[in-house]
């Protein structure tokens, strides 16, 4: 009898569990976002909350995402990927397994988003990174979208601008070896610098490690070999390091930089020395109208600075997922049915109008969109200098 | 050969942190036969600590509103003393407790890497992972002296490495502390006997290493003025096998080790590709340490210190 009640019990039990949870998941809408909040770059995690947190906001004032005529409100899960690869994976698969997500927002660097990219698309969970350029976060992969630009067309828009405004024949490279984003744009740089000024153009090659904080050896051997500029593809804590002991080791020639400088926080730890120098990124903060200019002043209300790509990025990331979910017609109970259907949708998008310009997506699925140089000027705003498309 | 020279000037700059967190090393060490692996962070600590006070100092709004020069004198013995209250305080809660319940060395060990790991991941939650950096405490002036370029920091950052590296000699050498400093690594046991208070050379040692973190930590940030919670694991790390590589208890060891580390490091960089630096370098070091396993300046099994 005993054993009865109790057999009897947890089957009650377990039908509550799964009626509840059956219920949750039909009335919720939750993406995962695996992002950096702390480590190297925590400025790009804040961002990508800050951006992804004013979105939901906005759908949920309204009751929630409207899914077939029935509206749902959104559930934004944020993991910490700390920066690192190994922790990006783990809560990738988190999201996944554990909080049942429909779709991955993120990692943002490619350092994290090309091996979580693999996780995803291993357990078939649609993933958009929205700020990695390094190409093989969505080679071959069928389940991971982005929507940024690829390192293979930021090289060129920034060696293109270098021969264009510093009229240089020699250039130098400074890259971090460890991240993905940082050496597969100083190759890709370096390969593309080389076909349209010869052999041997590129005068210095040199890397540093992930924890480094002096550069000097580097760059006496940069500054020795005698560049028209140097190019920094590098994440922002560095850059502001590079530049001023460039400075000091006399070096006097301008340095170039990629979309990883334009975090709000570059100016903060750069101060003066990175004023009047130029990088390529996918949108200009400064001038923007539109769409772009409503985004940029909600965020500016609500969070007292400016947003920097990654949030504008992040927000064209949500859209894409959001529509692409809204075009199933129906939530699904099944999850695994629901992943599927998501993907289909993101993979059939032609064109998508986003704050951080259009784009159209390839058979890979990357977008093709337009980048912009933008200058650092006296102020210390990230101001349009020109917009360069493919 | 100004490449060279100015390689050179590099490794001076680079290797005074090194020696000045090594030394904070071998000096706990010497006394303590412990390795003190929470060092790194104290030095973190410090970078810190000198970030709030120059920024408190320099505020206007503040109640102080410094010159920079009074700012950057203060800042100097506050992050020091300061610093060193972090060290002894580590000593207090962590360390001591477990040497007088008779632990091992090696548990004792194992704590200051979990201290180590406590202040830095303290420091992450309680200031969050936002980047710092430190006010200019410093009017920076580049001199080209024969091809050669060198900033007035870096010279003052050279300078502070090797007086501190004068002054700890003198004090372990030539005071009557230096001298019941060097009995304690003698022998804990008879001390006692002899009338010298333990427990108070030890606290004094912690003061001197962690009061040189200090130091470090307050010239690293002027230097490389971008600050995050981990940037202290890193460059301990190395700094304790440059301890070791010159011989861990052996205060010339700790700073010719420091320097030796650095010229490695950067000459490896300079004429080999930099993607290799730290294979080379630390390949290198392993060479000298099967060469002299207990390093340069050390000594199986004699008194150190």
């Amino acid at each position: 009898m005993l054993k009865l009640v109790r057999a009897s019990s947890l089957l009650v039990c377990a039908a509550a569990l799964l009626a509840s949870g059956g219920a949750l998941a039909a009335e919720k809408i939750k993406i995962g976002f695996p992002i950096p909040l702390t480590g190297e770059i925590p400025k790009v995690g804040e961002s990508s909350k800050y951006a992804a947190e004013l979105f939901r906001e906005e759908v949920n004032a309204k009751g929630g995402l409207e899914v077939g005529g029935k509206k749902y409100p959104l559930e934004f899960i944020y993991e910490n990927n700390e920066s690192k690869p190994d922790t990006a994976v783990n809560v990738t698969l988190k999201l996944i397994d554990r909080d049942n997500v429909l779709a991955i927002i993120g990692p943002q660097s490619s350092r994290q988003a090309v091996p979580a990219g693999a996780v995803a698309n291993d357990n078939e969970t649609p993933m958009v990174t929205p700020w990695s350029t390094n190409p093989d976060a969505t080679r071959d992969r069928p389940w991971v979208f982005r929507a940024a630009f690829l390192d293979d067309f930021q090289a060129p828009v920034a060696a293109n601008f270098a021969t264009k405004q510093f009229s240089a024949k020699k250039a130098a490279v400074l890259f971090e070896i460890s991240n993905d984003y940082s050496k597969g744009l100083a190759d890709n740089f370096r390969t593309v610098w080389e076909k349209g000024n010869g052999k041997g153009s590129v005068v210095a090659f040199e890397s540093h490690g992930p924890k480094d904080q002096d550069f000097s050896a580097q760059l006496t051997k940069i500054i020795a070999a005698k560049p028209d500029f140097i190019f920094l593809p590098e994440n922002y804590s560095f850059v502001a390091l590079i530049v001023t002991q460039g400075r000091d080791l006399g070096y006097k020639g301008p340095f170039m930089g990629s979309d990883a400088w334009g975090s709000a926080e570059l100016m903060k730890l750069c101060k003066d020395a990175c004023k009047g120098l130029f990088f390529s990124t996918h949108y200009a903060a400064a001038g923007a109208q539109g769409a772009t200019k409503e985004f940029i002043d909600k965020y500016n209300k609500k969070y007292g600075y400016v947003p920097d790509d990654v949030a504008a990025l992040t927000w064209d990331a949500v859209a894409l997922i959001t529509e692409a979910i809204q075009k199933v017609g129906a939530v699904e109970k099944n999850t695994r049915k629901m992943r599927k259907a998501i993907r289909d949708n993101l993979a059939a998008v032609k064109e998508f109008k986003g704050i951080t310009g259009n784009m159209r997506f390839d058979e890979q699925g990357d977008p093709v969109k337009c980048a912009v140089i933008v200058e650092i000027d006296q102020k210390g705003d990230f101001t349009f200098k020109e917009s360069v498309c493919p | 050969m100004e490449f060279f020279l100015q390689q050179c000037v590099n490794a001076l700059q680079w290797g005074s942190f090194y020696a000045l967190i090594a030394l904070g090393y071998t000096l706990v060490y010497g006394v303590l036969r412990l390795i003190n692996f929470a060092h790194g962070d104290v030095f973190m600590v410090g970078a810190y600590l000198a970030f709030f006070i120059s920024t408190g100092l320099l505020a206007p709004e503040g109640m102080f509103g410094f010159s920079r020069e009074l700012a950057l004198i203060l800042t100097i013995p506050l992050t020091m003393i300061l610093t060193s209250l972090v060290g002894v305080t580590l000593e207090r809660v962590a360390y001591r407790p477990l040497m007088r319940k008779g632990a091992h060395r090696l548990y004792v060990v194992i704590t200051a890497l979990m201290c180590g790991l406590i202040l830095e991941n303290g420091n992450l939650a309680l200031l969050g992972a936002s980047r710092r950096t430190l006010p200019e405490l410093m009017d920076k002036a580049v001199y080209h002296i024969g091809g050669i370029t060198v900033t007035n920091l870096k010279l003052f950052v050279v300078l502070a490495a090797i007086l501190v590296f004068f002054i700890l000699h003198f004090i372990v050498t030539r005071t009557r502390m230096g001298m019941a400093m060097r009995a304690v690594s003698w022998d804990k046991f008879a001390l006692p006997l002899m009338g010298i208070p333990l427990d108070r050379v030890v606290v004094f040692t912690f003061v001197l290493g962690s009061s040189v973190a200090g130091l470090g930590g307050l010239l690293f940030a002027m230097s490389y003025p971008v600050l995050d919670p981990y940037m202290g694991a890193t460059t301990g790390w190395k700094a304790f096998i440059a301890a070791v590589v010159g011989g861990i208890g052996d205060i010339r060891g700790a700073f010719v080790g420091g320097f030796l580390l650095a010229i490695v490091e950067v000459m490896v960089a300079a004429f080999l590709p930099s993607t290799y630096r730290d294979l080379y370098a630390f390949s290198i070091l392993l060479l000298i340490l099967w060469h002299r396993p207990t390093g340069i300046f050390g000594k199986p099994l004699t008194a150190k210190i």
